[in-house]
């Protein structure tokens, strides 16, 4: 059995520790005598929409979020979708997020256009506009999932996405619906970082399992990955409790 | 004539200090200049207007401190008196702390043809402390991803520094590394002179541009730059294949490096001047910190035998200061709060089997987002280490990484850090080296607790007056 991931734009797309996500995909496969075979995908390199299992996008700064789009859009946009519509596998993270929305309309009111793989759009209220920024816990499939967002745009879903969680604590897509990232068919957004992955092993093990068309895959001993879970989610749920009652 | 305003204020700001000190509130305490600048907003531009040779700012996301600390000794081997402010408290408060304490209760400076300004200060509180003590000498060390939750993004640091140096009085002198292009390229915003310096000896190079680098892009054209050689980080002998931009030719440069046991010995050249001195710290990120000092040294129009002596003299204490004997073993304590710096770190960690704590603390100071753990090279690590503990309040993340870094599969984990200190000097044989590396706020406490075991309150405060 093998894993094919690519990772979309690792130069460009990588300011928040979203690395992670691949090292822990990556370790996880190995553990379980799966082959993962990782292929990184910069600016200018075509997608072959049938050479992945799986495809990753993480975040990024604005520039280099405007940096990307171009090549997204006209080089890897098509084979990308046609894989989407196939099953493909894509896990995209805060700045990836975003692009993967239809559109991004940034703090200069400047449009950037998305793959729009996602039935989404992204807005950034302006400069002055408070950033989301801080512990988050969200449930998802009956389970928790935890990480740290740091995004200044909100994001709105349209009727062909569905929510991915529901904020427990923290901001979520855009502060006010309750609601924290996205899926349509195989495709997840997440504002999320810690990095996702690591700290939420059932979320991890969910996405290696769909890539690989298996029902479910053999335990591992999650012992550190579980305590840094419910570690985290104490963490975000006692401050938030502390801040309420204290002023 | 002072007003009854500032010397109330100067009495207040001493009075908290003294306090704070017999309180032991520890090296960082922000109260006395808190108290001093809530009481007169104008004591800071009043003050640093009466520094005879005026001031000179450090600024960066790495090595601030070592730099500042080394430019103290520099100054002081030339005969001068520096204000400085202490070791992270960085922020405006700081600067007025430091000020406070050199002034008379009637807001004259004491000693001030002799007294020179050398402050450390935060990247994006630069702007604001330069206009309140328009210093002579700005230097810039590096710029990296720190702490994102705080300053958002690195650009958005970037653009303030230019936006700020652009603002500056021509009469400014910049000190600017070449090799980083994110700050050599503030010499295109620069109104007056400028210092570059840079590394030469490209024998030091490690090949490849690591994962955490930032600025590998093209201030100018946004393409993609090339290396010949990168020293660490992004920093290197870059070029742009697309529009010509290019490392400029250093003023101030490291002409070569000899690596030795008791680590590297230096050849810094200046326009006119030569010197040689023997780091006793490893790291390519130390010699950068030499250097900034040096480089801002000759801005400073101070030559060899100030730099010469005053790099000695800095470096031996530093060497005396990051190690304490607890037990039996020698425990090095190395701050580390972002990958580049960590990075850095783990690359000077010897070979042979490790005994290594990671201290990982989330407060506002040590950056909220722990995610950067990931970007760190923790792979390095692996198959290294005989014991590995994890501490601090976010000790279960960092043991996490090093499971999946492969350093441990179960590293030792204890938040409490008296606890997993304790535990980890148990876990090192006697006469070894345990390596504590905490963010920070952690920092702070590691100091703490080691200095009460080796019976030393105050051993990391060797040059501290």
């Amino acid at each position: 059995m093998k894993l094919r991931l690519a990772h979309l734009y690792p130069k460009l797309m990588n300011i928040y520790g979203d690395r992670g996500n691949i090292i822990c995909l990556k370790r996880r496969c190995e553990w379980r005598g799966i082959e993962f075979e990782l292929t990184e995908l910069d600016v200018g390199a075509p997608f072959d929409p049938k050479a992945y299992d799986m495809a990753f996008i993480g975040g990024a700064q604005d520039r280099e979020q405007r940096r990307v789009a171009d090549d997204f859009l006209s080089l890897k946009g098509a084979p990308l979708r046609e894989a989407v519509e196939r099953g493909l596998v894509v896990l995209a993270v805060c700045g990836g997020y975003q692009l993967a929305g239809h559109f991004y309309r940034g703090a200069d009111g400047e449009e950037l256009p998305g793959l729009g793989i996602l039935d989404l759009h992204t807005v950034h209220p302006g400069p002055s506009a408070k950033r989301f920024i801080g512990n988050v816990v969200a449930e998802w499939n009956g389970q928790q999932l935890v990480g740290f967002e740091n995004h200044g745009g909100r994001t709105y879903l349209g009727p062909g996405a569905k929510p991915l969680a529901r904020v427990v604590t923290g901001f979520g897509n855009n502060g006010a619906d309750g609601f924290e990232g996205a899926v349509y068919r195989n495709v997840f957004g997440s504002y999320l970082h810690g990095s996702l992955l690591p700290k939420n092993p059932a979320f991890a093990d969910h996405l290696i399992a769909l890539a690989l068309g298996q029902g479910s895959l053999p335990p591992l001993d999650d012992a550190v990955e579980n305590a840094a879970h419910s570690e985290a989610v104490r963490l975000a749920t006692r401050r938030r409790i502390m801040r309420v009652g204290g002023r | 004539m002072p007003s009854p305003r500032r010397t109330a204020a100067i009495v207040a700001a001493r009075t908290a200090a003294g306090l704070s000190r017999r309180l032991r509130f520890g090296g960082g305490t922000a109260l006395p200049g808190l108290v001093a600048e809530r009481l007169d907003p104008g004591i800071v531009p009043a003050l640093a207007s009466q520094l005879g040779q005026g001031s000179v700012l450090v600024t960066g996301t790495n090595g601030k401190t070592t730099t500042s600390r080394l430019l103290r000794s520099i100054v002081e081997a030339a005969g001068l008196t520096p204000v400085a402010n202490r070791e992270g408290s960085n922020m405006m408060r700081g600067v007025a702390a430091a000020l406070a304490e050199a002034a008379d209760w009637d807001g004259r400076m004491r000693r001030r043809k002799k007294r020179i300004g050398v402050f450390e200060v935060d990247e994006a509180t630069m702007p604001q402390v330069a206009r309140a003590v328009r210093p002579r000498v700005v230097t810039f060390t590096n710029l990296f991803r720190d702490q994102l939750d705080r300053y958002g993004e690195v650009e958005t640091v970037a653009a303030i520094w230019g936006e700020a140096v652009a603002a500056f009085p021509a009469d400014v002198t910049l000190v600017l590394n070449a090799d980083d292009p994110a700050v050599a390229a503030l010499r295109e915003q620069a109104r007056g002179p400028v210092v570059l310096y840079g590394l030469d000896d490209v024998t030091q190079a490690t090949g490849e541009i690591e994962h955490a680098a930032d600025a590998r892009w093209c201030t100018k054209c946004g393409a993609e730059l090339e290396y010949d050689a990168v020293f660490y980080g992004h920093i290197g002998h870059w070029r742009c294949p697309s529009c010509g931009n290019t490392r400029p030719t250093p003023d101030v440069r490291i002409t070569s490096i000899d690596q030795t046991a008791h680590g590297p010995k230096l050849s810094i050249a200046g326009p006119e001047w030569k010197v040689s001195v023997h780091l006793a710290q490893p790291g390519t990120y130390n010699v950068y910190n030499a250097l900034a000092a040096a480089a801002t040294a000759s801005a400073l129009s101070l030559g060899p035998s100030a730099i010469g002596p005053g790099l000695l003299n800095a470096t031996a204490a530093f060497g005396r200061q990051e190690i304490i004997e607890i037990d039996g073993r020698d425990v090095h304590v190395i701050l580390a709060k972002n990958p580049a710096g960590l990075n850095q770190v783990l690359r000077t960690l010897p070979d042979g089997d490790l005994d290594l704590a990671l201290f990982l603390n989330d407060d506002i100071a040590d950056g909220r987002d722990i995610s950067w753990i990931w970007d760190v090279d923790f792979e390095l690590l692996a198959g290294r280490a005989r014991s590995v503990t994890a501490s601090g309040r976010r000790a279960w993340d960092m043991a996490l990484r090093l499971k999946y870094a492969g350093v441990s599969e179960k590293p030792r984990v204890a938040n409490n850090i008296a606890t997993a200190l304790r535990k980890a000097i148990n876990e090192t044989p006697e006469e070894g080296e345990l390596y504590a590396i905490p963010t920070y706020t952690a920092m702070l406490e590691v100091r703490n607790v080691l200095g009460k075991w080796a019976g030393r309150g105050k051993f990391w405060e060797g040059d501290a007056k």
